[in-house]
């Protein structure tokens, strides 16, 4: 066991040092433990409650700006609450909604995908279908119509997610299964005897599990941006619950005369899901070994 | 110890089917090295994977049977064959390379196979495990094996992945081996290496090796017995020696003469004129007819079967019937 942390370890300092020689991915991964930091410590770090303000002090611009007061730095909405109190806390929501998606998504559709891919036949025919079928709705549209079913909800919101993102997952995780059960060192597990279970998740899995890596890191840009278009329509999170979707969505019928409210959290956003991308993308560059050019 | 009797392999196309192999029959002493020697798909490999029952679908063995210590493995469980794989009969691979696990240090691999036959049958410790793995790659030539344990497959040279290969295929103590072409991916003086490593093996821990290649000069050094495979058939089988001395079929014939000499008197090479035939709708007259120079109106017309001509040897020709 001890041998076995060890190993882990040694190989996660060896993926931080290629990390760290490449500057995109290092930025991104920088931005994004920022955020991860923001979202854990939101009631330390975040200077006001997320749902107190008084209308008294709605629409201060930000500290920056004439009028603006030191006290809200990225100003008020248009109830008085601090908006940079808001976006700490809303981190908590796009995060935990895009890790959660996206983890619940993989597992998923490594196991299917996995079956799939490594049996073959009627299973595998039955399940490519449904996920075919599920590839030919539009994923926000799709997501929408899940929850004006189920109604908004941090719950029901990860279950709409999820019920279609598997299926990316599966795609890949069957074709990689396809393209590797037919190479030597499988039929060579075989001849020794593994059984089945043990062929896939101890020889093939290790050496797909690079690129399932890379999609899900670049998948969880895509939900939390999914997340704040459905917040944004008023069917994600609970109202009151602090989400950057929504937030842009309360700015709305302000952005004239009190832009800050809506473009704050949208910045906030944007910057997440560029970091994260940023982030899977020179992950893939680096696990890739297809993409290596030394 | 293995006698496989009468097997034939069946591939079905849209054409009809493929026989890879035909009524192949063959037996393997204790400690016995056979090579099993023919062209390009002939049926060698496939004759190998029939034994483990790991032919590929839509293959599929149709009859004959494969006798293992006294027990036929066509007709045992598919949990009992997993059993045998591995333990009792282990296998090597023509490329070493791609048959190594990419992603896994070379000395976990071999530990690995330690592994998938010890499950109940009380725990090793990890370092028990170790040492076994170090033993066992240095009773195969692997020098340092302290470091050479924490490598991968590619930082191997195509030598060392070979001879790591083999210590997988020792791990669990098999009694015996199947060895598919495993010196044709690398280069001659490596080959001589493997070769000698797999007889010292042979004479040392008693294993027996059905060895399948296509080069008859490797099987000459190396086997005791050789069975000359054509077109999914044996068409010869016997002592080395006396094959390659005094060969009866005229395809043993023919390869021995396409083989090049490096002595004087260098002669012109003869290789046997014409293709393999199809496999698709052979029958069971001889199916080297075409290419043969000693053919008789009286091939194309009557059955061949393989005959027992004495000294252990068999030949499947009209001229010895």
């Amino acid at each position: 066991m001890l041998m076995r942390v060890r190993t882990v370890a040694r190989n996660l300092c060896g993926l931080l040092y290629l990390i760290c020689r490449h500057p995109s991915a290092l930025i991104g991964l920088v931005i994004l433990v920022a955020y991860v930091v923001m979202a854990l410590f939101a009631p330390v770090l975040a200077p006001y409650p997320p749902n107190t303000g008084s209308v008294r002090q709605s629409f201060l611009p930000p500290a920056w700006q004439e009028g603006g007061s030191p006290a809200h730095l990225l100003g008020t909405d248009h109830v008085g609450r601090d908006i940079l109190s808001r976006i700490i806390y809303g981190a908590r929501v796009s995060l935990w909604v895009g890790v959660l998606s996206v983890a619940i998504s993989m597992v998923v559709g490594l196991v299917l995908g996995a079956i799939s891919g490594y049996y073959r036949g009627i299973i595998d025919d039955v399940l490519s279908r449904f996920a075919e079928l599920l590839m030919a709705f539009p994923f926000l549209l799709f997501a929408i119509g899940v929850m004006a079913i189920l109604g908004p909800g941090f719950f029901n919101l990860i279950a709409a997610l999820t019920f279609k993102s598997w299926v990316e997952f599966f795609r890949l995780v069957r074709g990689e299964t396809i393209s590797e059960k037919t190479k030597e060192y499988v039929e060579a597990a075989r001849a020794q005897g593994q059984s089945n279970f043990r062929i896939v998740t101890g020889e093939i899995l290790p050496n797909i599990i690079h690129s399932v890596v890379v999609l899900a890191t670049l998948r969880v840009g895509y939900m939390i941006i999914t997340e704040a278009s459905l917040s944004f329509l008023g069917i994600g999170v609970q109202p009151g619950v602090p989400a950057w979707g929504s937030m842009v969505d309360d700015g709305r019928d302000y952005v004239r005369t009190a832009w800050w409210v809506s473009t704050m959290p949208g910045l906030a956003l944007l910057l997440l899901v560029l970091a994260i991308n940023l982030f899977g993308e020179g992950l893939r560059d680096i696990l890739d070994p297809r993409l290596k050019v030394d | 110890m293995l006698r496989i009797h009468n097997l034939t392999t069946e591939f079905p196309t849209r054409r009809g089917a493929v026989r890879a192999v035909e009524e192949m029959s063959l037996s393997l002493q204790r400690g016995q090295i056979m090579g099993l020697v023919g062209e390009s798909g002939c049926g060698k490999s496939v004759t190998l994977l029939s034994i483990l029952r790991l032919v590929a679908r839509p293959g599929r063995i149709i009859s004959g049977s494969i006798h293992f210590e006294g027990r036929d493995i066509l007709s045992m469980a598919p949990a009992e064959v997993r059993r045998i794989r591995g333990a009792d009969i282990a296998m090597v691979f023509q490329d070493p390379l791609t048959t190594l696990n990419p992603v896994f240090r070379v000395g976990e691999q071999i530990r690995e196979s330690l592994r998938v036959h010890r499950i109940g049958t009380g725990r090793t410790s990890r370092r028990e495990e170790r040492e076994t793995v170090l033993s066992l790659m240095k009773e195969v030539g692997i020098p340092s094996p302290e470091s050479r344990y924490w490598q991968y497959p590619h930082e191997f040279s195509g030598g060392m992945q070979q001879r790591a290969l083999i210590a997988i295929a020792l791990a669990c103590r098999p009694k015996l081996l199947l060895a598919d072409e495993p010196t044709t991916a690398l280069d001659v003086t490596i080959q001589a290496q493997i070769l000698e490593l797999l007889s010292r093996i042979n004479s040392e821990r008693g294993t027996a090796i059905l060895f399948v290649t296509h080069d008859l000069a490797v099987a000459s050094e190396f086997c005791h017995w050789i069975s000359v495979m054509y077109a999914g058939r044996i068409v010869e089988q016997g002592p080395v020696d006396e094959v390659i001395a005094d060969p009866l079929h005229p395809y043993t014939e023919g390869l021995l003469r396409s083989i090049p000499r490096l002595v004087k008197p260098r002669r012109r090479l003869s290789p046997i004129p014409g293709d393999v035939p199809d496999l698709i709708g052979l029958t069971n007259r001889c199916s080297f007819e075409s290419r043969c120079d000693r053919r008789m109106p009286e091939c194309a017309e009557r059955p061949v079967s393989l005959v027992d001509v004495g000294g252990g040897r068999h030949v499947r020709c009209i001229l010895y019937e």
